[in-house]
């Protein structure tokens, strides 16, 4: 008991301060939201969309890169001959509409709140079932964390529940293999209305890197309808939280620019 | 094993170089290697792909990769099948009732004899008009809706749960057969999680072929690159420079590291004992922003690939991890030893979901599953590849095969790797990150295995004349250590069932593909 005690006052308290405070520092080589620069794109070069694995960039024409395709994996980064594409360190992603995650060098939305009559019933809880369909167990750990000390999603009342009976929502990670899709509707149908749905990293949002597979439905909008979109492989906790705050409208502010950077 | 082609991790061979035996003699030495001389079944798999002296147009060819690991060899071989019926094996050895039904799935071959041949992911043959079941076509595939063994009798009872469970966890349907408290058998059925990996990474690589890898089982995403990238090092005859391998080799301990620290929590979590849990939670978090440091990603992604690595490490990096490391290693050390201190958790762990050693032997389960028995089976020690040809891991061993023993042996594990990643940072040899781009040779195959945090790691590749894939068979450790959890329930409780399948971690994903 004594060694318990000891342990308790070495290891300390180590919640975040944020949302209040600082988020935690992410790595220098973390890779958050993207900056497109089309204007320094050569007449007809394709270098960038032939490379990326989850065809998450836009060939017509014009730059833009879907960040609920993107694994965030620099393929096309490395393959920009003028590097009209790169990385910022922004962690926030999360948007309310699928096409609001296409980026095309302009401001990007990101989530606004709940309309009024449901920040009111979720606001201050918000208990979700969470439900792994085809995910690779890397979204559903980075969604786990927030359980967490380091993060305590308690904090906001939201938490995690065992059963759709208890919960307001789902959160879905994986894109809803063929063999999920029945379970992943029976869940939806057991939670009660108002619902809302939370799609978490590429998988649930566009099938991820098995896009097109007759395997899985290309993400949870498939099945049911979704409010939220988290994307990432995985998205990064400080994301996901992001995201969830957002919706719940303890964060606000409106969109943000992408700075295009000039030559 | 004389039938069988020697062979090396990640060395490749010729196709023309593997064995092709008749059926009788391709069983006779299987049967004699696994039953009469304790060799070990890595993978067993079907292929349809044609090869120089490969099967009809209507047959299949059938793989086996035999592990000798006292000896650190390999032996593969291989027989021609009609794509109808099979001899079973089982009824003479354990190790393949599940390779078995999985070629039975996808290459609709039925196998004689085998006593619960039963589909492992509930998806269509992949030849069409062949099924082992005997399903039409256009027959609807439900998972989990198949035999199960029942238990009859007075206050005999049967509880299921899944596939969606209580907790954040991936999908699978468990079956427990009880007598009042007691579980006589837990069945478990998956394939919730079935993607078409294996499927769809043939006539590769292609572009997807890496995410493919990583998302196998993204928990173990540098254990699955690295296989990956090792099968085609091997094909290609890429050289990958001694500062690529070390620093492989640190991103695959930081993986173990992270997985057993929040493994040794959850179970903490699951006997109540809050302390350890709340700790090893949040030091789980610290390991894989380790392995972010190094490549952006908290699990690794983009750091392995074919030739080397995505991101090399920088002076100031190799500063940060050491001092982070350090730290890492002294609170780990404080919140796991609270565990064997506390009489309430040491209560609970002991005798609680054992497994035998013979049984582990004769199902070839691998892993910290397998060490916690007792068993000396490591990939790292017994068919080294990369780092580990010039740094010698000893292997790590407790002996009851129960959950406290999975414990301790992650224990024992996790201050290993820590120990090893201090003095690689030490000493990282000089050199290039490496990853270039390589041509496969034509009619090969290779075999590479690594060890996860969970165990072995398999990957076999095939090319074909145009030194495309021609087959790429995956096995993940759990696809060897699903059945131990079974049989770890024998004679428990159910409500041991959570504490249990914690112990062993399994990946759904990873069994799924």
């Amino acid at each position: 008991m004594l060694k318990a005690l000891l342990a308790r006052a070495h290891q300390g308290h180590r919640t975040t301060a944020y949302p209040d405070g600082e988020p935690p520092a992410l790595p220098e080589r973390f890779r958050g939201a993207p900056t497109l620069d089309p204007s320094r794109c050569p007449e007809g070069c394709r270098s960038c969309a032939d490379v990326c694995p989850t065809d998450a960039i836009g060939g017509d024409g014009s730059l833009s890169l879907d960040l609920g395709r993107c694994l965030f994996c620099t393929e096309c980064v490395t393959a920009c001959p003028e590097g009209a594409i790169a990385f910022t360190n922004d962690y926030r992603l999360a948007t309310r509409r699928r096409e609001e995650l296409v980026a095309r060098g302009q401001e990007l939305a990101l989530a606004d709140a709940l309309e009024r009559n449901l920040r009111r019933l979720f606001g201050r809880s918000l208990k979700l079932r969470v439900v792994s369909a085809g995910d690779c167990n890397a979204c559903s750990a980075d969604v786990n964390v927030l359980g967490t000390i380091g993060w305590d999603l308690g904090r906001f009342g939201i938490n995690y529940v065992a059963s759709p009976r208890h919960a307001d929502g789902l959160l879905i990670t994986g894109p809803v293999t063929e063999n999920m899709r029945l379970a992943l509707q029976k869940t939806y149908d057991a939670v009660a209305p108002p619902k809302i749905v939370i799609a978490v990293g590429a998988c649930a949002i566009s099938g991820g890197p098995y896009a097109g597979h007759p395997e899985q439905h290309g993400g949870a909008a498939s099945v049911v309808p979704v409010d939220l979109f988290i994307p990432g492989c995985p998205p990064h906790p400080l994301t996901i939280l992001d995201g969830l705050l957002r919706l719940l409208g303890r964060i606000e502010d409106g969109s943000r620019a992408v700075s295009s950077r000039t030559a | 094993m004389t039938a069988g082609a020697a062979t090396r991790n990640g060395r490749a061979l010729a196709l023309k170089d593997v064995p092709s035996l008749e059926p009788s003699h391709f069983r006779g030495w299987l049967v004699n290697a696994l039953r009469d001389k304790g060799k070990r079944l890595v993978s067993y798999f079907g292929s349809a792909a044609d090869s120089s002296s490969g099967p009809a147009a209507e047959g299949i060819s059938l793989v086996a990769v035999l592990a000798d690991d006292a000896n650190g060899r390999l032996s593969v071989a291989r027989t021609n099948c009609d794509g109808t019926a099979f001899a079973s094996l089982v009824p003479e050895t354990a190790q393949p009732h599940l390779f078995e039904r999985e070629i039975a799935e996808q290459y609709g071959v039925r196998f004689e004899g085998h006593p619960w041949l039963k589909p492992v992911r509930y998806h269509h043959s992949y030849r069409p008009a062949h099924d082992a079941w005997g399903r039409p076509a256009d027959a609807t595939i439900l998972p989990g809706v198949t035999d199960f063994f029942r238990v009859e009798g007075d206050e005999v009872h049967e509880v299921a749960v899944g596939p969606v469970h209580a907790g954040v966890i991936e999908p699978g349907h468990f079956r427990f057969q009880c007598h009042g408290e007691e579980v006589f058998h837990l069945e478990i059925a998956l394939g919730y999680q079935h993607r078409g990996v294996e499927r769809s990474v043939v006539g590769g690589p292609t572009k997807r072929t890496l995410p493919y890898m990583e998302t196998v089982a993204g928990d173990t995403t540098i254990g699955h690159a690295l296989a990956y990238a090792q099968a085609v090092e091997a094909l290609a005859g890429m050289p990958v420079s001694a500062r690529a391998h070390a620093i492989r080799g640190i991103a695959l301990e930081l993986e173990r590291l992270a997985n057993h620290v929040g493994d040794l929590g959850a179970l903490a979590g699951d006997v109540a004992y809050l302390p350890t849990a709340a700790y090893c939670g949040r030091l789980r978090g610290d390991f894989l922003n380790m392995t972010a440091e190094i490549c952006g990603s908290r699990f690794g992604r983009g750091l392995v690939r074919p030739g080397g690595i995505g991101f090399d490490l920088l002076p100031a990096q190799v500063e940060i991890l050491r001092s982070r490391v350090a730290v890492a290693r002294r609170e780990v050390t404080e919140a796991v030893e609270l565990l064997w201190e506390t009489p309430s958790v040491r209560e609970r762990f002991d005798r609680t979901g054992t497994v035998t050693p013979e049984d582990a032997e004769a199902l070839g389960l691998v892993g910290p599953a397998a060490r916690a028995c007792g068993i000396q089976r490591d990939v790292r020690h017994d068919f080294p590849s990369g780092i580990f040809r010039f740094v010698h891991l000893p292997v790590m061993t407790a002996h009851h095969g129960d959950v406290n023993s999975r414990a301790y042996v992650r224990w024992l594990e996790i201050r290993q790797s820590i120990s090893f990643i201090l003095d690689q940072l030490d000493g990282l040899p000089p050199g290039g990150p490496g990853a270039a781009a390589g041509v496969m040779r034509p009619d090969s195959l290779v075999v590479s295995l690594t060890e996860g945090w969970r165990g072995e790691i398999c990957h076999v590749a095939t090319t074909d004349a145009a030194g495309r894939f021609s087959r790429y068979k995956i096995t993940d450790p759990s696809f060897h250590n699903w059945i131990g959890l079974a049989l770890a329930l024998r004679g428990g409780q159910i409500s041991d069932f959570p504490l249990c399948n914690k112990s062993f971690n399994l990946s759904y994903c990873g069994h799924d593909l």
